[in-house]
């Protein structure tokens, strides 16, 4: 077989990639435009396969040769994987919630969205990663180049030159794919399409090539097996110290390389894919590896000795003549090369414009005062010419060191560099006292262990550290040997490298991480990454997003937070902030992106409004949700439970208000009535006044004429004086009513009988109408109380109702009842007579004052009468009620039998009910 | 019932007075008043310048008595038993045969409210207690016509 067809087959292999990557490309953008998903994308199939780019021309080729080396040691390279996708699931299903959520474009922008989104992270990680990478993409070159020697025998060209052909063409393709389009989510359909036909290939040219193996160079399993174990040398034995750390590396790169990331976070279209994947993507790794023994130990067998057993999977077939099957093998392990190569470029590019190139353009246009502008040329551009870098750096590796480290050695010291991003990593996404000054820490000094005791010597004695240095350390302090640090020289040097690099990477950030503080943004995004699976799932938070947020997010956002700051803070606040806010980010309107520095300052504007714990809930709705704590609901609810009572107080004083409002309204009221009752009263006065001195002037000026009779002189002096004595009369019950309603009134205290007193009155009732003759009906006998009051008022009382019923009681035969009853402490006297009784609509209005049931001169007084009498009764502790239905005007008089004149009036009545 | 019904020829004395004096002409005058003593005070001051007195205490027939007698004045008191003064003078003023008549109306009730009460009602004249006598016979006598 030629050299120019093995070309011509590798050409049209990746023609034939090219064009399934091509349509997958159109396929998905045709999707897209309908707005729907694209179906094989979103296959689990489709996810598994692509994973399969951990299985590179190393897993391809070298492990092959590893297994003639080593034994089974090589297992430990499928163990890692294994284990963490059917044990560690939950780890990689918040690594790819995480990165979704917050649109993750690769391992550095990870690390530096977590840690407050700081470009110096980033750029830790992408140098690392390139460092790391070189090496390893030179092993895919050298692979190459070597499956292409092992075919075309001597003639073959130059190995250098076959390499650095497979880099150029690999970056084209890389370039032609990678970076089509840019994507906020950095995906690429086609290229992952490709990718898991490759898979595909390099799976059934190896399985092919372990069936022919075994069943056609061997008679079967059972053949093999006895091979395997009469092969068996010492070095095979098996170090449990190495197998539990290559275990351990291999399931540390298998989520910090960067091409795998990719695959697995970046490029993940469905998080329920990694169900499948977790048991198939093991599954792949066992089928891939289950004829890697049997066909070391044929090689060894078969083929003559000083043979690379690195190339047994293309010598075996090449050797037994069968061409077929041997560019079959070559097609396998060029897929395998080129899809590491295609995947991890286009995730290094990625980081390396994005963390390197992009601040380091945007840095010097700010000097220049240029903010303008699209990115996206320059973002391209930025990743097509890092690819071109990273394969030239590779392919430099490649000839610096001379290609002659075996395959396996080469990829392992890529793993460890890797491998120092898993402190940070890890703790990212589960511990929130993590800090971007400990991830820094830890970075740096596992990385420089790494560079000094793994990557530097792997290049050989004096290219990088002498041998001298490599043998007494530097400045021949032998605790820095760089393959026993600290005096510890029992480790082999992988694993030496491995376990003082984590150590003081793990050390370093914990430390680190305690003793700095994060800042807000930090905190912010801790809080996004550990809490991931509290978060509504399909939220993409207000945090960190990749170097360009998709603007379609938003500004939906921004216009709810504005329609929510309006309803908290007032429409025209609420506007002026955000169009100040939009101002400062350089944006005209009133919508600011919502940066976590303007969601922190809006924070605490609403906060001044609605508190703390509420502004943050509100905005966490809005953005996406953040964090809502146990704290967070307490520390609402306790503000809720503020307010509330906050509001039940104002709802009591309100209530307090109304009633003394009302209150003020009732006495208002009272005023008014009071003040109409006294122009009422004075008008009555007045009249009450005014009538006596008519008579009195009107007969005075009669008097003073002479032309009248000495009868008549006599009869109206008379009158004159009458009319005097009514007006003195009805001065001194004014004045008496006065004194009694304001409670001034003296009251003089005696001991005396009731039945006496009402004796008393009845001779001094007598006088009024002396010409009627009256019946009194009374029991003596009830009347012999012993009473202690004001007798002479009491005697006053009963002195009024007697005369009025002289007056008014219209019977021919007049009789009036006299009753006595006590009731405990209080006595009831009731007088009744045979008349007619007060009419019912007037019974309420005969203790008012000036009411007179007829014309005044028949009831020979102002009709201040009874109004004097419920005022006497009132001071005495009593009342005088007017009791309807008794035949006749009935009085009853009721008071305590003895008084306690310190009481006020009100308390003595209180005391008498 | 309080009511002096002194008609001339009754008494004497009322004749020989009226002659006297002359100024009443026997005319009539009916004092609705409900005080006695103001009641005969008027009586005796009106009957000595040559009218004819009739005296009356009670409001709710005051109407008939005046549409029976047909006196050439009436002095009316406010505040009457039975009708207010005002009461009946708003009805007398509303019978056309009687709305000529002069009406002074007394009230011990001073305040210019009511005395523009008073005249709204419709009285010729308003005078508030104590009145003086000469006033009162000047009105009297003004209001007839003498």
């Amino acid at each position: 077989m030629t050299l120019n067809l093995l070309v011509l087959a590798a050409l049209g292999y990746v023609a034939f990639l090219f064009t399934i990557a091509w349509a997958a490309e159109r396929q998905a953008e045709r999707a897209r435009a309908q707005g729907q998903h694209f179906r094989l994308l979103r296959s689990p199939l489709v996810y598994t396969l692509s994973l399969s780019v951990y299985c590179t021309a190393w897993t391809f080729y070298g492990a092959v040769g590893y297994a003639a080396r080593s034994g089974l040691e090589f297992i430990t390279i499928y163990l890692g994987p294994t284990l963490v996708f059917v044990g560690w699931w939950w780890l990689l299903r918040k690594l790819v919630r995480v990165g979704k959520a917050q649109s993750v474009t690769s391992i550095a922008d990870l690390i530096s969205s977590r840690y407050g989104k700081s470009n110096a992270l980033g750029v830790i990680v992408t140098t690392l990663a390139v460092a790391a990478y070189t090496p390893y993409i030179a092993l895919q070159l050298q692979s190459i180049s070597l499956s292409f020697a092992a075919f075309a025998g001597e003639d073959s060209i130059a190995p250098r030159q076959m390499a650095l052909w497979t880099a150029a063409g690999l970056a084209v393709f890389t370039i032609l794919f990678g970076t089509r389009n840019l994507d906020a989510k950095e995906q690429h359909p086609g290229v992952v399409i490709a990718i898991a036909v490759e898979a595909v290939v390099k799976l059934f040219a190896l399985l092919a090539v372990g069936t022919f193996v075994v069943w056609g160079l061997a008679d079967g399993p059972a053949d093999v097996m006895a091979r395997i174990e009469s092969a068996s040398r010492a070095d095979w034995v098996i170090q449990p110290g190495r197998w539990l750390g290559l275990t351990l590396l291999a399931g540390i790169a298998i989520v910090t390389l960067p091409r795998m990331f990719q695959v697995l976070v970046v490029e993940n279209a469905d998080e329920r894919h990694l169900a499948v994947a977790s048991w198939a993507f093991p599954l792949y790794l066992i089928l891939i590896s289950l004829f890697v023994l049997p066909i070391a130990v044929m090689g060894l067998d078969l083929l003559p000795a000083g043979q690379n057993p690195d190339m047994f999977v293309l010598a075996l077939p090449l050797a037994m003549d069968r061409e077929g099957l041997a560019m079959l093998a070559f097609l396998g392990g060029f897929s395998a090369a080129t899809s590491m190569v295609i995947i991890a470029s286009i995730a290094l590019s990625t980081m390396v414009s994005n963390h390197l190139v992009v601040p380091l353009w945007l840095w010097h246009r700010t000097r220049q005062g240029q903010m303008q502008g699209d990115l996206r040329g320059l973002v391209l551009n930025a990743r097509r010419l890092a690819i071109g870098i990273i394969l030239g750096l590779g392919y430099l590796y490649y000839i610096v060191s001379g290609g002659g480290a075996a395959l396996a050695a080469i990829g392992l010291i890529a793993f460890v560099g890797m491998a120092q991003v898993l402190p940070a990593m890890i703790g990212a996404l589960y511990w929130r006292g993590a800090t971007r000054v400990g991830a820094a820490a830890g970075l740096v000094s596992g990385a420089l262990v790494w560079l000094y005791a793994l990557f530097l010597p792997s290049f050989g004695p004096d290219v990088f550290i002498s041998a001298r240095v490599m043998e007494e350390g530097v400045f021949g302090l032998a605790w820095l040997r760089p393959h026993s640090l600290f005096g510890v020289d029992a480790l082999d040097p992988l694993l030496h490298a491995l376990f003082w690099s984590l150590a003081l990477n793990t050390a370093a950030f914990i430390l680190g991480s305690l003793a700095s503080f994060p800042g807000p943004i930090e905190r912010l995004q801790g809080a996004q990454f550990v809490n991931a699976f509290s978060l509504a799932g399909e939220a993409e938070g207000s945090a960190a997003r990749g170097w360009m947020p998709a603007q379609s997010r938003i500004e939906p956002e921004a216009e709810d937070l504005l329609a929510m700051a309006q309803r908290i803070m007032g429409t025209t606040e609420a506007q002026t902030f955000f169009q100040a806010e939009a101002a400062e980010q350089g944006k005209q309107g009133y919508l600011p992106d919502p940066t976590p520095a303007f969601l922190d300052k809006l924070e605490l504007k609403l906060a001044s409004s609605v508190g703390t714990a509420t502004a943050h809930a509100m905005i966490a709705q809005i953005t996406g949700g953040s964090v809502v704590s146990v704290e967070a609901l307490m520390a609402v609810a306790s503000e809720t439970a503020q307010i509330m009572e906050h509001s039940a107080q104002l709802e009591a004083k309100s209530e307090e208000l109304a009633r003394t409002a009302r209150q003020l309204r009732e006495a208002n009221e009272l005023l008014q009535k009071l003040s109409v009752q006294k122009d009422s009263f004075l008008s009555q006065i007045s009249h009450e006044l005014r009538t006596p001195m008519t008579s009195i002037r009107a007969f005075s000026e009669i008097l003073m004429d002479d032309e009248i009779t000495g009868e008549e002189q006599i009869k109206y002096a008379r009158i004159i004086h009458d009319e005097s004595i009514r007006l003195t009369r009805l001065l001194d019950d004014l004045l008496d009513l006065s004194v009694l309603e304001h409670g001034q009134v003296n009251l003089d205290i005696q001991q005396a009988n009731l039945s006496e007193l009402i004796d008393k009155a009845l001779i001094a009732s007598n006088s009024v109408l002396p010409q009627r003759e009256f019946r009194i009906l009374r029991s003596t006998d009830d009347e012999q109380i012993m009473l202690k009051t004001d007798t002479g008022r009491l005697t006053q009382v009963f002195i009024n109702v007697l005369s009025n019923a002289r007056k008014y009681c219209d019977a021919e035969k007049p009789v009036m009842r006299i009753t006595v009853r006590r009731r405990g402490p209080k006595v009831s006297v009731d007088f009744i007579d045979n008349g007619s009784g007060i009419p019912k609509k007037s019974q309420a209005l005969i203790f008012e004052k000036f009411w007179r049931l007829t014309d005044t001169h028949k009831a020979g007084g102002a009709g201040l009468g009874l109004a004097i009498c419920r005022e006497i009764m009132l001071n005495l502790g009593g009342d005088i009620t007017y009791v309807p239905g008794q035949g006749g005007a009935a009085f009853r008089v009721s008071f305590p039998t003895a008084l306690d004149p310190a009481l006020p009036r009100a308390a003595k009545q209180a005391v008498a009910e | 019932m309080a009511q002096n019904h002194c008609v001339p020829g009754e008494s004497t004395a009322d004749r020989a007075s009226m002659t006297k004096a002359g100024h009443g002409g026997g005319r009539l005058v009916l004092v609705l008043e409900d005080e006695p003593n103001i009641s005969e005070a008027i009586r005796f001051i009106l009957h000595r310048d040559g009218w004819t007195v009739i005296s009356h205490a009670e409001g709710q027939d005051a109407l008939e008595m005046i549409v029976r007698e047909r006196p050439a004045l009436l002095i009316l008191d406010v505040m009457l038993p039975g009708r207010s003064g005002l009461d009946i003078l708003e009805a007398l003023r509303a019978d056309p045969a009687l709305a000529d008549l002069p009406v002074i109306v007394l009230t011990a009730k001073g305040q210019a409210a009511d005395r523009e009460r008073a005249m709204r009602s419709g009285a010729s004249l308003y005078m508030a207690k104590p009145f003086s006598n000469a006033e009162l016979l000047a009105a009297a006598r003004q209001l007839v016509g003498v």
